[in-house]
């Protein structure tokens, strides 16, 4: 046979092994589905090992450091829509198959593409750059009662919520030689454009000084008690911090607590999951061997490859269904 | 190998009529190196899983001239080994360092468990003669099958590779508990090349090629059996290591989420398992943000970890059901209780992972709960081994050379299980814990059960492999050698265990010779054993290579088997068989009253 793969790599030159396309009859399975369930059986226990971890280390953590309310609703929300859409329109995209309707097929398959492009664009070039110009510095216990008018512990108490000492915010000015100096200098110009203000930066070599969020600008305010849905904007107040009452200080990076290493690690992750899915519509979307091609000689073959790059990703639509919960409402 | 390669040209067979497309002839490189069929690549693996047995092995044999001789210079190779291993490992006068034993500890571990026993029985004996027993062509997926074995590849050189970095390879124990492993190897500055760091990584790839090998025996034991081979007719090692695939298909995914996240807390600086307020150096460490768990790694990696011992011992197990039933010249006795066994084996092992951790504090009612479990998972344990002691009543038994080996694991195995028992119990594993008395334990499980259940499969399959047998006499002078000098090795552990020697005292106990005065010198005794032990691997490593080619040549079924491995050409073409299949009975019809032969093929009609 003058396959063209065979031919020149002649490694992939298989032995013929039953069940690849036609199912076997006592099972009702052509192997590869099979084989894609127990893969998914695996991803269960993959993502499985990582949600625990978030669950033992959201219960094992003290009052007052697991966050909440930090990411954008109605961006997630947004990309929930989207995923959820590239599920159907993935299934549209076998049933056009299995009814031997190429374009259609392309059609569908094209917006699943596009949907995941979407996904992923909105969570490279908005969500996560937004977490890395957000600073965050935990204040110790003993030194916290100096900074109550940005924590409003007091209030906390009188309600019978959870301790803060964090302060979050913009960063304009950070400690002599802080990894931060430079982005806080790019803010800090940021803040004088916009405000026309020169206080930012102060003479103190060990100083962190902080454009307040919300909630850190009015810590007492009923308002800030819960998460807001829509993002509420940075207030213009700042705070200034000396070095020594800081616990640790960090961008809105994996290291800033666990809460942002689970999120950081699960939605990257699974990042790399739409990833893989994309790639693999794309190479069944164009007109590879393997792809698009396989219609001509065997659509059933099509079909069936279709239908296992779908089941995977419903699964990756799956763990989102669970991820967006977790992270962006509880 | 040559009579392989022109047994391959030619052949019209298979199960599949389409199956003579491809006759052209490939190319060294294309029929041994990336191979695609099954045999090809259970090889591959077998070898590779030999060779770092042996690695492995040779590791144990340094640290135990150390435990034996503290501080003195290992003879001969002393000097060798300080210019391969470097100054972290070795010091100048050729002694291993604290830091080397360290190394070395963790290493032989690793290699043992994640790139010795488990590509050997698994993905050799599994890959090479699961889908021979089941009358298959090749496995259901035979690129996946590649590509599993080309991650496994890569994580070897990461991982070998990993010694010859600056301060060497990694030196946390193959457990690698946070949070010594978050902050060790940091010294040579670099965050990815050094030994934790890049053993993380090899645990990834190596844990990937895992998963889709196991993915890729459930398919085809459940796709590709034979016309008439239904369940209850499978070989038993079949049904082991379909089990063991769905163990490695459920358990190894947390311990790959586990090692992402400690690589993250290595190179990114999160916490997974970096507690607050932790102090590194007398200094409470400032890079860390705190709030994680090393208690959570634990769990993430004994749940794959405890499974694991199921994965390295129920292969073993079918290996030596299959030479039990064919040297007893009968069937086993009580195979479907095996069956039912093995499954709750199975399913039990993924409940137990805890009984690792009661010194963890992690509380009495967590610790009661898997107690109850532990105990529970002898049951199945046991009824297998009785299956196959009883298996033995009656039989005219054959003691060849894979027999020795099988019998032998039945005493073993139970002397390794049986003394786990105590360490099920909580309050006892409080004084034992972490004493070679646990060392003593799971060694004989794996090293006189497990490796000897391997090389029981090694003498039994070598035929089909490659036409010939091993010596028989050779095969004798290993056996008889191997089996006295592993107990002179393991069986002291127990004595100095209960002595109160810790498994981590890199002098062989000399700080503390008040405590284990009266134990230590047993160390003496083991260390002799195990250069007696290597001896006789050499003897083994000549047999293999030799009968390879100056063997007894054999035929199709020179042990009269009955399954269906024993029904192709030998050795096997590509495509395995060389007439349609069609199962008929059961896996052992031996000795059946009235048929004219005392072994039934599977395939015979009549």
């Amino acid at each position: 046979m003058s396959n063209p793969i065979t031919k020149y790599l002649p490694f992939f030159t298989d032995a013929e092994v039953p069940h690849t396309v036609s199912a076997r009859p006592d099972t009702g399975l052509y192997s590869a589905k099979l084989g894609i369930w127990l893969f998914l059986a695996s991803e269960v226990m993959l993502f499985g090992g990582l949600f625990s971890a978030y669950i033992f280390l959201r219960l094992g953590a003290e009052p007052g450091y697991w966050p909440a309310g930090l990411l954008n609703v109605p961006v997630g929300t947004m990309n929930t829509a989207i995923l959820i859409v590239s599920s159907i329109t993935v299934v549209m995209a076998w049933a056009a198959l299995k009814m031997r309707q190429l374009g259609k097929y392309k059609l569908y398959m094209l917006v699943t593409i596009v949907c995941g492009l979407i996904f992923l664009t909105v969570k490279l070039s908005y969500e996560w750059p937004a977490k890395f110009n957000h600073f965050g510095v935990f204040i110790k216990k003993e030194e916290a009662s100096k900074y109550e008018e940005f924590l409003g512990n007091k209030h906390l108490k009188d309600t019978g919520q959870s301790p803060r000492w964090e302060i979050s915010g913009h960063l304009l000015d950070a400690p002599k030689g802080s990894h931060y100096a430079h982005q806080a200098e790019h803010n800090a110009e940021h803040f004088a454009h916009e405000t026309g203000r020169h206080d930012a930066v102060t003479p103190a070599e060990d100083d962190y000084v902080i454009q307040l969020d919300a909630v850190n600008a009015n810590p007492s305010d009923k308002e800030n008690d819960r998460p807001h849905f829509w993002p509420v904007p940075t207030s213009t107040k700042l705070a200034v911090i000396k070095a020594s009452d800081v616990e640790s200080a960090s961008v809105f990076a994996p290291r800033h607590s666990t809460y942002f290493a689970t999120y950081f690690l699960i939605t990257g992750l699974h990042g790399l999951h739409v990833l893989g899915g994309i790639i693999v519509f794309l190479y069944l979307w164009l007109p590879f061997r393997g792809g698009t091609q396989l219609y001509k000689t065997n659509p059933e073959h099509l079909a069936n490859r279709v239908e296992i790059a779908g089941l995977f990703w419903h699964f990756v639509d799956l763990v989102w269904i669970f991820v967006f919960p977790i992270f962006y409402l509880l | 190998m040559s009579s392989i390669a022109t047994a391959d040209v030619g052949h019209h067979g298979g199960t599949d009529p389409h199956a003579d497309h491809h006759h052209h002839e490939l190319g060294f490189l294309q029929k041994w190196v990336f191979s695609t069929d099954h045999k090809v690549i259970g090889l591959q693996y077998g070898v590779t899983g030999l060779s770092f047995l042996f690695f492995g092995f040779l590791l144990m044999l340094v640290m135990r001239w150390q435990l034996a001789n503290p501080g003195i210079a290992v003879p001969v190779v002393g000097g060798f080994l300080r210019s391969v291993f470097g100054e972290t490992v070795m010091t100048d006068a050729g002694a291993l360092t604290a830091a080397g034993y360290n190394v070395f500890g963790a290493m032989h571990g690793t290699i043992m468990v994640f790139f010795g026993i488990v590509p050997v029985a698994v993905a050799g004996f599994g890959n090479y003669v699961v889908p021979l027993q089941i009358g298959a062509p090749d496995m259901a997926f035979p690129k996946l099958n590649m590509a599993s074995f080309w991650c496994f590849f890569t994580s070897c050189v990461l991982m070998m590779g990993s010694f010859f970095l600056k301060g060497s390879a990694a030196k946390s124990g193959w457990t690698a508990y946070p949070p010594l492993a978050g902050i060790a190897d940091f010294e040579n500055g670099n965050i990815w090349l050094n030994g934790q760091t890049m053993w993380l990584i090899a645990m990834v790839f190596n844990i990937t090629g895992s998963l889709l090998g196991s993915i890729n025996f459930i398919t085809t034991i459940i796709q590709l059996r034979a016309p008439g081979l239904t369940w209850m007719r499978l070989p038993f090692f079949v049904w082991a290591q379909f089990v063991t695939a769905f163990l490695l298909v459920l358990a190894f995914p947390p311990l790959e989420a586990a090692g992402f996240m400690q690589l993250t807390d290595r190179v990114l600086g999160t916490s997974f398992f970096m507690p607050t307020g932790l102090v590194v150096g007398q200094s409470v460490a400032q890079t860390w943000s705190g709030g994680g768990s090393p208690i959570l790694w634990q769990h993430l990696f004994w749940f794959l970890a405890h499974p694991e011992v199921y994965v390295l011992i129920l292969p073993a197990i079918g290996i030596v059901s299959e030479i039990v039933a064919n040297n007893t010249r009968k069937p086993l006795y009580g195979y479907k209780a095996m069956v039912y066994s093995v499954f709750t084996l199975g399913f039990l092992s993924f409940i137990v992972w805890a009984h690792h951790m009661y010194m963890t504090g992690m509380g009495a009612k967590v610790a009661a709960f898997f107690q109850v479990t532990t105990i529970m998972i002898s049951v199945p344990s046991v009824i297998l081994l009785t299956a196959l002691l009883l298996s033995l009543w009656g039989g005219s038994i054959r003691f060849n050379t894979p027999m020795l080996f099988a019998t032998s694991f039945l005493p073993m195995f139970g002397l390794g299980g049986l003394t786990g028992i105590p360490l099920a119990f909580n309050a006892v594993d409080l004084f034992l814990h972490d004493t070679y008395y646990v060392i003593g334990h799971f060694h004989y499980v794996v090293a006189p059960g497990t490796i000897f259940g391997l090389f029981a499969g090694v003498y039994f399959w070598y035929p089909k492999v490659t036409g010939r047998k091993m010596s028989e006499f050779l095969g004798k002078v290993h056996f008889w050698g191997s089996l006295l000098a592993i107990n002179g090795l393991f069986f002291p552990m127990f004595i100095q265990g209960m002595g109160g020697v810790h498994r981590r005292w890199y002098d062989g106990g000399v700080t503390y010779e008040q405590l284990a005065g009266p134990v230590l010198h047993w160390n003496k005794v083991m260390t002799v054993s195990a250069g007696i032990l290597a001896l006789f691997q050499l003897v083994f490593i000549f047999n293999f290579f030799t009968s390879w080619k100056f063997g007894k040549k054999v035929g199709r079924n020179p042990w009269d088997a009955t399954t269906l491995d024993w029904d192709t050409p030998t050795p096997p073409p590509h495509g395995n068989f060389d007439k349609p299949i069609e199962v008929f009975r059961g896996p052992y019809e031996y000795s059946v009253p009235g048929y004219h032969a005392d072994f039934h093929p599977q395939t015979s009609r009549d």
